[in-house]
């Protein structure tokens, strides 16, 4: 089990550690700067942070001694906006601001290439970026056939003001095949590392939009993808509509109608061993996003989705208005420790799959991004 | 030569003294100062070389107006103050 946990805030980033009286802060990094993501490679252990520092723009950080030190690296940067970019978005009725898509907006994933690709990360970006480093993020490229396919001008902005990729998943024994999901903008998929690309939103229905665009790949509101590392076909999507479950890498979803109070949440974990089992955080729906009645669940299924737990036990069931957000939920490798912090700074731990929940901190910044020790 | 000025609340993220440097425009000086301190750069910045959205640049006490390509105009004794919008918060 992992015995510490890397807590990206608004505020800062603080180390959680489990000692013989409980989990704990030990240590606050960047005090004071907004953190939106957060990575500690498994592989070799480095830990990046992305910061937004608004007037000073997206700057990305990196330690090789857990934390102790650290050094700026570079951040993707955009091609310029042409003038057949602002026809295409013009034709396609796109409505962001031309300059939001040539600039870095936000770091929204940062992932681990496959383990026979030591030092090489994806990155999700806001506006609507897939990028790569080679090299521990010391450079960064542009995935150009994503990036330059004349759909992309049908993406739009999901509560952010722009598309943002946050969800980029490895298939853990072919690192060609990488699955990644776009708020909004739907699921794509390579099988050959990135040279071409295909929708995989068979299934999915986003009732937002009008009855006969309902369908469209490029329409659907993925809010976060993560698939089973033994089971990397096995994927769950919490999606703007409820929540989807693909048993063959994305080919087909069904959708669960039932899923304890509410289908409508941000995040979701699943299961490291069984792809049957996992765990989301629901809210109301999409336009009042607090939890049902003021009390503060998480649902859980072990049964791909056919039946569903609902845990309270160490969760505020009164006049509790945390959201959990994308990021903000993970789980250890054993599959039996879980982590989750709150928009409102709260942050539990669960040692037993999510029966009983530990509270760590009531009074943590804003919480964007939760993430266990390699 | 012109003397370029930044915010105090950059120091705390980037070094960035007080700087006499060569340049007639904004854009030439605050290319010096980026020369020997290339960090600096993305801060004030962005991608493009534009004036990043929430920052500001003062050329003795007038706000620049060329925010795109800094081409305005420094005297040899010129100050530039580079600092934080407000619209920013």
């Amino acid at each position: 089990m992992s015995e510490r946990l890397h807590v990206a805030t608004h505020k800062g980033v603080f180390t959680v550690d489990r000692g013989p009286s409980g989990w704990a802060v030990s240590k606050v990094d960047f005090l004071g700067d907004n953190a939106t993501m957060l990575l500690q490679d498994p592989r070799d252990r480095t830990l990046y942070v992305a910061l937004d520092h608004g007037h000073f723009g997206v700057k990305l950080h990196r330690s090789d001694d857990e934390g102790s030190t650290w050094t700026e690296v570079a951040v993707p940067t955009y091609p310029e906006f042409t003038e057949a970019d602002e026809a295409k978005q013009a034709e396609a009725g796109e409505f962001g601001a031309r300059r939001d898509f040539s600039k870095l907006g936000e770091f929204w994933e940062l992932t681990p290439g496959g383990p026979d690709q030591p030092g090489f990360l994806w990155a999700g970006t806001i506006p609507g970026g897939l990028f790569y480093s080679a090299d521990r993020g010391d450079s960064w490229q542009l995935v150009e056939s994503l990036w330059h396919r004349d759909d992309r001008w049908q993406w739009f902005g999901g509560g952010k003001d722009s598309p943002g990729i946050h969800s980029v998943a490895v298939h853990p024994r072919n690192s060609s095949h990488v699955t990644v999901a776009i708020s909004c903008g739907g699921v794509w998929v390579t099988e050959d590392g990135g040279e071409t690309w295909n929708h995989r939103t068979s299934g999915m229905t986003a009732d937002y939009m009008p009855p006969d665009k309902a369908d469209e790949p490029n329409g659907q509101d993925p809010h976060r993808l993560v698939s089973c590392p033994s089971r990397p076909e096995s994927l769950w999507v919490q999606h703007h509509c409820g929540i989807y479950r693909s048993t063959d890498a994305g080919e087909n979803w069904q959708q669960v109608t039932e899923a304890g109070p509410s289908t409508f949440g941000f995040a979701v974990v699943t299961h490291p061993d069984d792809g049957d089992t996992a765990w989301f955080v629901p809210g109301v729906k999409d336009e009042c996003r607090v939890p049902v009645d003021g009390r503060f669940v998480v649902t859980r299924t072990r049964d791909g989705g056919n039946t569903f737990d609902t845990l309270t036990n160490g969760l505020p069931q009164t006049h509790a208005y945390d959201v959990v957000y994308r990021h903000a939920l993970d789980v250890d490798r054993t599959g039996n420790r879980l982590a989750m912090g709150s928009t409102t700074g709260n942050l539990w731990v669960t040692e037993n799959g999510g029966d009983d929940w530990t509270t760590v901190s009531t009074h943590l910044p804003m919480v964007h991004c939760v993430r266990f020790g390699a | 030569m012109p003397r370029v000025v930044f915010t105090p609340n950059l120091r705390r993220h980037v070094d960035c003294p007080e700087a006499d440097v060569a340049g007639v425009t904004v854009r030439s000086a605050l290319d010096a100062v980026f020369a020997a301190n290339p960090k600096l750069r993305g801060y004030v910045v962005d991608e493009h070389g534009r004036l990043r959205t929430h920052m500001v640049v003062y050329v003795d006490g007038e706000p620049v107006k060329d925010r795109d390509g800094l081409g305005d105009a420094v005297r040899t004794d010129g100050e530039i103050y580079v600092m934080q919008a407000l619209s920013g918060g």
